[in-house]
């Protein structure tokens, strides 16, 4: 890659992110306004006793008796100046909720995400290169399981196994509460909760790399240009490393910044099982209780997050195959 | 006003206590200090500030942190919380509450009956459309001393007392909210109450943390040093927490029906249902009048006859709650055991509905009705499932629309529905909480009020006096009365009063010891052995 075309192509792409997430805010602002019910109503429905003046002022408070353009200019002015606005359910700041509940998701799918790609591409290559060996049979089997398993499925059988009958691993939460642990134990605290949600988060995409590797590397390893390589003597590690799997990472990379984008809000149903305080919950809470300008903001991050990824995915190629140029 | 009668009151309310302290040691229990209890909080609820927030699990957790005036008994005999003694004129306008003296705020400040007057006056009359229509009755209430508030009423009102309980009529500090927007005051993120217990940590998704009150007015209470609520989103996980011992104690929905038997047979927990007297949730098929044929009383005594209540209760419920009788739930005060809906026959429904002028078709049904399961979890999925089945043998077809919390509350509001399931809180009293669902001035288009579109003159004459008269025992006839027309006529098809388990370690003390369950402030609760 041309260095001096970087700063052009970033430019390029950053205008049109821009226009993407503002699509993308307008959209979700319609579709949020569409579902039937709104905050005031889940509130009353929720208190157990109601008058007509009780929705009149939560609908005030809430901004709701205003036409839906002007709320949507409100709305749109504030995120252009990064403010993404006020749960008045919660009484506080979007970005206060976003920003107590992103470092959960993140370090969550983060582990999964390390976990899959690593694991996975370990696995697919290992299976590759013993192709009809005992040990490519049992990867293959093992990717095909967790591929066609549900995701809750393998939690709750996880927390079944660790948590109840082995009791080594707690089966939900994000910390041990309610005693006091400082510097290294906290840390391991956290990991001990991290474990069983990271791995049933990242078992089903472990299995799609293990698959994808092992499939694209057989494709690449009967190509001409690695047999010139063994014909000229290199030695068949160097052969596997630099030859195939580099050249068979690509379909890899292009799946694992699918994913990476996906993985932020797709985390809802492992945060539910295991209870974990990630946004994931978040946006799903303040869609039952219609809760707008949470939804929005966290649909917001998640958006811009995918934009993000996708940037940095097409930036990855490039690296990763000197051949694909950045093009805006 | 006599004295016999305040120190009759004083001495009624230290008996409980007493009561749990002998008990405990009955047990060879005695209270021990410290120790961190954890329990759950379902779902997790937005703002903890009672008032500005008035779901359950803001009820069942702010009560640790602030206080009512009074509390009550299983049998909803009033007892001593902030108010330690008062009194009530013989004409039943006048109360006055003695207030206990060394009570001081989380941050310091002395509590005084100006706080109270504040909480009454303004606080939950802004906030709270139950105490708005309750406290326009009053007249003055003002602080005599700093430890005396009176109070006079336009007009006697018997179920007054009840409206004084922390989950009715928290006492908020005045200096924290006068002149302020309660809602959006500082004061209702960082709580500071009179309870035993301070809110000190609120990791959203994750746990509400309240520590120990040095300085509550309750020498050497509470036990407790820590109270930890997680907050743990599915059902499954929170079996699971209270089954591997990682929380001691599930309330109101935490564990779903189907999972109480097996919980009940592990020997280290205690399956308790008692705790929801106060609120007494009722719940029934809410009907709307406006679809026909559902404006036919005929039709809806036959919906009601072909309807098991026993086997609501012990299939579905595994064995928690009671089958309905009526408008008015048997742990609620005025109930008429002689007024009883008609008992589970699926033979008379169905020549019921031959006489009512609705015969079977060729394909063996009547009509169809469309009906709305409640969407508060998988419970009352089975329970529409049940209902679609009954409805069958009496040729009414049911058409199940599943929907969510947001849109049922907005079509029940906006009477946009046929029938549906709903369950209601009756506070004790059927003025404060049966009357609303009847009376044909309280037909809005709002949550909790007569949405069915129910009215019949007679029955609003007798709620109406029966709301005005003062004395227990007129009152008790005008019920009466009402209760018998309601049966007959069946407005909602009642189904079952509902109880929720408390379910906790059995090393858990005292936990239900009033009528209103884990709502209670948990000072007397500890955990020994």
């Amino acid at each position: 890659m041309e260095l001096s075309r970087l700063p052009g192509f970033l430019l390029r792409r950053g205008v049109k992110a821009a226009l993407v997430i503002l699509a993308i805010v307008v959209c979700n602002f319609f579709l949020i306004h569409a579902a039937p019910g709104d905050p005031a109503s889940v509130i009353a429905g929720q208190s157990g006793a109601a008058d007509e003046r009780f929705l009149a002022q939560l609908r005030q408070q809430f901004g709701l008796d205003q036409p839906l353009y002007v709320q949507l200019w409100i709305y749109l002015k504030g995120v252009l100046t990064l403010d993404l606005g006020f749960s008045h359910r919660q009484q506080l700041p979007v970005w206060t909720l976003i920003a107590q509940r992103l470092p959960a998701t993140l370090l969550l799918t983060g582990a999964a995400f390390v976990l899959a790609v690593t694991a996975g591409v370990t696995l697919g290559t290992l299976a590759a290169r013993r192709v009809g060996s005992w040990a490519d049979s049992i990867i293959t089997v093992i990717a095909l399981t967790f591929y066609a398993t549900p995701l809750f499925w393998v939690g709750l059988m996880l927390v079944l196994f660790f948590s109840v009958w082995l009791e080594w691993l707690p089966s939900f939460g994000m910390n041990s509460v309610g005693v006091e642990l400082y510097g290294i134990a906290a840390m391991l605290d956290v990991a001990q909760h991290l474990l069983l949600p990271a791995l049933t988060l990242g078992l089903f995409y472990l299995a799609v790399y293990a698959r994808l590797t092992r499939a694209t590397m057989l494709e690449v390893a009967d190509q001409d240009f690695v047999k010139t390589a063994r014909a000229k003597g290199v030695p068949e590690g160097q052969v596997v490393r630099r030859h195939v799997l580099r050249n068979a990472l690509l379909p890899v990379i292009t799946f694992a910044g699918i994913q990476a984008g996906q993985l932020v809000g797709g985390s809802i149903l492992v945060e539910t099982v295991f209870a974990w305080p990630g946004i994931g919950r978040l946006a799903f809470d303040a869609l039952l209780a219609r809760d707008y300008a949470v939804l929005l903001g966290v649909f917001f991050c998640t958006s811009v997050m995918v934009v993000g990824f996708n940037l940095m995915t097409d930036l990855l190629y490039a690296v990763v195959d000197p051949r694909v140029e950045v093009e805006g | 006003m006599d004295v016999s009668r305040r120190g009759l009151m004083a001495a009624a309310g230290s008996a409980p206590v007493l009561m749990t302290v002998s008990e405990a040691l009955a047990q060879g229990v005695t209270p021990r200090r410290g120790g961190t209890l954890q329990m759950m909080l379902t779902p997790e609820p937005p703002v903890l500030q009672i008032g500005v927030n008035q779901q359950g699990p803001t009820l069942a957790a702010a009560p640790k942190i602030f206080q009512g005036l009074i509390t009550f008994s299983p049998t909803l005999e009033p007892q001593p919380q902030l108010a330690k003694s008062w009194t009530i004129s013989p004409d039943g306008k006048e109360y006055i509450f003695k207030l206990e003296e060394n009570v001081k705020w989380h941050d310091g400040r002395p509590f005084t009956a100006d706080d109270a007057v504040f909480s009454i006056t303004k606080f939950h009359v802004e906030l709270s459309p139950r105490a708005r229509a309750i406290f326009t009755l009053i007249e003055t209430c003002e602080a005599t001393d700093p430890h005396t508030l009176r109070i006079v009423l336009k007009q006697a009102f018997q179920p007054f007392l009840l409206m004084f309980d922390p989950t009715a009529c928290a006492i908020v500090a005045k200096h924290l909210f006068d002149g302020q927007d309660y809602r959006t005051a500082p004061a209702v993120q960082q709580l500071i109450g009179t309870g035993p217990f301070k809110f000190t940590e609120w990791q959203r998704g994750n746990f509400i943390r309240m520590d120990r009150n040095e300085n509550y007015w309750k020498p050497g209470q509470p036990y407790l040093d820590t109270i930890i609520y997680r907050i743990i989103p599915d059902s499954q996980s929170r079996r699971l927490a209270l089954e591997t011992g990682q929380v001691l104690l599930s309330q109101a929905s935490d564990i779903e029906p189907f999972d109480i038997p097996q919980l009940r047979s592990r020997p280290n927990l205690t399956v308790d249902t008692k705790g929801w007297e106060y609120f007494s949730p009722l719940s029934w098929i809410e009907l709307n009048h406006r679809v026909k044929p559902l404006d036919d009383a005929r039709v809806r005594r036959a919906m009601s006859m072909a309807i098991d209540r026993n086997f609501i209760i012990n299939r579905l419920w595994f064995g928690v709650g009671k089958p309905a009788t009526g408008p008015v739930a048997s742990t609620t005060r005025f109930y008429d055991a002689n007024a009883k809906i008609a008992a589970f026959n699926v033979r008379e429904a169905n020549a019921l509905l031959d006489a009512a002028g609705f015969p079977r078709k060729a394909d063996g049904t009547r009509f169809s009705l469309k009906h709305i399961p409640l969407p508060y979890g998988e419970i009352w999925t089975r329970l529409s499932e049940y209902l679609r089945q009954a409805m069958r043998q009496i040729g009414i077809t049911l058409e199940l629309e599943s929907t969510d919390a947001g849109s049922w509350a907005r079509r029940v509001g906006n009477w946009e529905y046929e029938t549906t399931i709903n369950f209601v809180y009756q506070f004790g009293d059927p003025t404060l909480g049966v009357a609303r669902t009847y009376v044909s001035s309280n037909i809005q288009r709002v949550t909790f009020t007569n949405t069915g579109g129910y009215s019949n003159p007679r029955v609003d004459a007798l709620f109406e006096e029966a709301r005005t008269t003062p004395a227990a025992a007129d009152r008790a006839r005008l019920f009466s009365d009402v209760q018998k027309i309601l049966v007959d006529e069946v407005p909602q098809i009642w189904l079952t009063e509902l109880s929720f388990p408390t379910i906790h370690d059995k090393k858990v003390h005292n936990v239900i010891t009033t009528g209103l369950g884990p709502s209670k402030s948990f000072d007397d609760v500890f955990i020994a052995g």
